[in-house]
């Protein structure tokens, strides 16, 4: 058993009004970056997950998020591959940021 | 009739809902979402508030709450189940309603009073309005912007599963009236087999004369006469 760092991405579905999106979008031309034409806004969360392996560890979450971490009605989600870690991860530090080693959805 | 107002941390509708149950002649009782069991509950109300402090999504969490279990059985066996505001999210995260209901378009937290247009009677949770009426009752919510895919709101609509729609105080559905976006102005919905309603605004905060609208109170009384016992399996719900 090792520890992994996962990565979870859930964003709204394409198509879907993101009014957060839309605003942060207006925010950023009237600053003047009339470059950046859309924004979407989601969210992260970071899971330590103990596993056999990366897939194990994609796996167990990819199902969690299935079942709570996102929307299947309104929400995407992509689960960005594990990175192992120190097996006696001290408490109180910082885990080794995800290194992405292959998305998975 | 006995009805199972359920309580989970961060609900803060649920006495609303007892008082609403006690004027309208039936026999309310609390029940923590820690619990297991319904007792021997007549119908449920899943109250409003920001259960689990709505992390993650509202009503996702409060999803997998103990007493769910028990709710999801209760529905599937015919009974009667109203979820008011954090309810409604609560029970569309639990796939006990279809859709979801999305930040609100004007990202703000809207608490005002709203017109609903009663678009069917003769339900267990109508049968005391009457078709077309228009009610007045309080909203509050930041998360009512209810979507479901094309073909989901075309099934709601062609069964008549629209109990309630957003409209002004003549009735007209416009775009004005929708508070917060929701798919044709929907405001209250039901399951398939219609005995489980999820609605937005508050009828339990418009039961009496000093909170001033009492046209929330007739739904509690057509809950209380419509009386199914689930499982009995003697009555077919509307």
């Amino acid at each position: 058993m090792s520890r992994f760092t996962v990565e979870v991405l859930v964003t709204p579905r394409p198509g879907l009004l993101d009014p957060q999106g839309k605003a942060i979008h207006h925010a950023l031309a009237s600053l003047g970056y009339d470059t950046i034409e859309d924004v979407r806004v989601g969210k992260a969360i970071y899971l330590e997950v103990a596993a056999g392996s990366p897939a194990e560890a994609t796996e167990r979450v990819e199902e969690a998020c299935r079942k709570l971490l996102a929307n299947p009605v309104t929400e995407d989600f992509r689960v960005t591959a594990a990175t192992e870690g120190a097996e006696t991860a001290t408490e109180g530090t910082d885990p080794a940021p995800a290194a992405a080693a292959g998305g998975v959805r | 009739m006995k009805v199972a107002v359920i309580t989970f941390p961060g609900s803060n509708c649920d006495q609303d809902c007892v008082r609403s149950v006690e004027l309208a002649g039936g026999s309310p009782s609390y029940v923590w979402h820690r619990e297991t069991s319904l007792g021997d509950a007549d119908a449920v109300i899943v109250p409003g508030g920001f259960a689990h402090g709505d992390y993650l999504r509202p009503g996702g969490i409060a999803r997998f709450s103990p007493i769910m279990d028990a709710v999801i059985d209760f529905g599937r066996d015919g009974g009667l189940i109203v979820g008011i505001c954090n309810g409604f999210q609560v029970l569309c995260e639990a796939g006990m309603l279809p859709g979801a209901l999305l930040r609100n378009r004007s990202l703000r937290f809207q608490s005002h009073d709203c017109h609903l247009r009663v678009e069917r009677s003769g339900t267990p949770f109508t049968a005391d309005y009457a078709r077309g009426q228009v009610i007045r009752m309080p909203l509050s919510h930041a998360d009512g912007n209810y979507y479901a895919d094309p073909g989901t709101l075309a099934g709601l609509e062609a069964d008549g599963r629209v109990l309630f729609r957003y409209c002004d105080a003549r009735g007209n559905v416009t775009h004005e009236a929708n508070p917060n976006g929701s798919l044709n102005n929907i405001a209250g919905i039901v399951n398939a087999r219609g005995n489980i309603l999820g609605m937005m605004p508050h009828p339990d905060r418009a039961i009496e004369d000093i909170l001033g609208s009492v046209d929330g109170l007739p739904l509690f009384r057509s809950l209380l006469a419509a009386d199914v016992a689930v499982g009995a399996g003697t009555r077919e719900v509307a």
